[in-house]
């Protein structure tokens, strides 16, 4: 089936080229980086835009930096730079654990980290990781840039903080530095590349403290606070696993939907919970299995 | 709203007036006349329509022809110009195919990862093809033979 919807398609050169076409097309203006979302919604109409502007012409956009204890990916890092980066890999082994299980090669090599957020699905698997990164959104306006907190981005399903005229120009996220162990598992219905059915991504730091969120299992990825006060300062044992897994039916509200029912996924997040917890406290202190993999 | 755009495709320069809502599938096919990539699930599950974009397999039914304009595409017909590779020897050696509407994608998504990675374990060639949906073989030929291709020496003979 073609793309019915006619639009007008420019490639500014520029961020400055950019806000002065998002300025004349208003609303009707849609972003493009990699596409894989977009390009489908297209065609399924449930996007309409008068103008699709491709940031891929704009420049330095596709880089990861790090500097000083921060590291910097710009809006077009796909997540195959992601896990050929060895900053992702070395600094921040849990967003090379999630890029590796995001969709299949050829999706990888042409979806963007920052699209992934920007679609704002809520089974995203940069969703629950950015969330235990506490990652900023760097987000450039036509009066300057701001900074969104990743923990106040995702405002329901495909709705985020992305106001009108702006432009996500890339994430920054201060690794947790050496002696961090963390996680996310991903449940799917193969093994290959499918939409989570459920996503739980775990930060254990060095200071006994953890983060804790989930992915597709409420209108948007979900930080579970109420978990993370409960574990705060405790070493995973049982007695901590069981109070944290008690906690999973507070903070989440799945649903059926033809990817999984609402039984399987509410028996499933106890499971891949504790999984996750384990592996990332396990991590922390220097035992835990290899970054990649599989826990279920 | 048509525009020129500019494809190198399999080598050759192509000038085609395209509208910003055709896909780089539709262009290949239609106008250009490759029809390796095949029409499959068009939403990027499928991977029949995989195309190597600038040296990276990308789904070419999510890519806008636009946002090629001035790229290099390349698909089986380019990638054997010359004779077949051989890992598509090893794919007719090992009868990997069966109805052959996964062979183009699958042929590219190894090709692929034996150039990052010649020498893949039978893990790292499953993930790498779980995107290419098989539904004739249940894979195990289309693995044995990416398998057989790594262990003697991944694609250095390809040419």
């Amino acid at each position: 089936m073609s793309i019915s919807h006619e639009f007008d398609y420019r490639r500014p050169g520029s961020l400055e080229e950019a806000h002065e076409l998002l300025r004349e097309a208003g609303d009707g203006a849609a972003l493009l980086a990699g596409g894989t979302d977009l390009v489908a919604w297209l065609r399924d109409g449930v996007v309409l835009p008068s103008l699709v502007v491709d940031l891929k012409g704009v420049p330095g956009l596709g880089e990861i930096v790090e500097s000083g204890g921060s590291i910097s990916l710009g809006a077009l890092v796909t997540f195959a730079d992601a896990i050929d980066s060895e900053v992702i890999r070395g600094r921040l082994p849990l967003i090379w654990e999630m890029a590796r299980v995001m969709g299949s090669t050829g999706i990888r090599n042409r979806a963007t980290i920052s699209g992934n957020i920007c679609s704002g699905v809520p089974s995203c698997d940069s969703g629950p990781v950015l969330l235990v990164l506490e990652a900023v959104v760097r987000v450039s306006a036509p009066g300057g840039e701001r900074e969104a907190p990743i923990n106040d981005w995702f405002k329901g399903p495909k709705k985020t903080d992305l106001r009108s005229g702006e432009i996500v120009v890339g994430l920054s996220i201060d690794a947790p530095g050496e002696g961090h162990g963390a996680c996310y598992v991903k449940l799917r219905r193969n093994r290959g590349e499918d939409l989570a059915q459920a996503g739980v991504a775990v930060l254990a730091l060095p200071d006994m403290s953890y983060r804790v969120a989930f992915g597709a299992v409420a209108p948007t990825p979900v930080r579970a606070r109420r978990i993370e006060s409960c574990l705060a300062g405790r070493h995973m044992d049982d007695a901590a696993l069981v109070e944290a897994v008690g906690l999973v039916t507070e903070e989440t509200s799945p649903i059926g939907d033809i990817r999984a029912s609402l039984e399987y996924r509410e028996h499933m997040l106890p499971v891949m919970l504790t999984r996750a917890l384990r592996a990332a406290a396990a991590r922390r202190d220097g035992d835990g299995p290899a970054y990649g993999t599989s826990l279920i | 709203m048509k525009r020129e755009i500019t494809l190198n495709v399999n080598g050759e320069e192509w000038t085609v007036a395209v509208a910003p809502n055709e896909t780089l599938l539709e262009v290949l096919r239609d106008r250009v006349g490759i029809k390796s990539p095949k029409i499959g699930c068009e939403r990027g599950d499928c991977g029949s329509c995989t195309v190597i974009l600038d040296g990276k397999t990308v789904r070419s039914c999510l890519v806008l022809a636009v946002e090629a304009d001035g790229h290099g595409v390349l698909t089986v017909e380019g990638l054997s110009r010359d004779g077949i590779t051989g890992l598509q020897q090893a794919f007719l050696d090992k009868n990997s195919f069966q109805c052959g509407f996964c062979a183009p994608g699958v042929i590219l998504t190894a090709s692929e990862l034996l150039a990052k990675n010649p020498h893949p374990s039978e893990h790292e060639v499953k993930e790498a093809l779980a995107g290419n949906l098989c539904r004739c073989t249940g894979y195990t030929p289309i693995i044995d033979a990416v398998l057989e291709v790594a262990e003697r020496g991944g694609v250095e003979d390809d040419g």
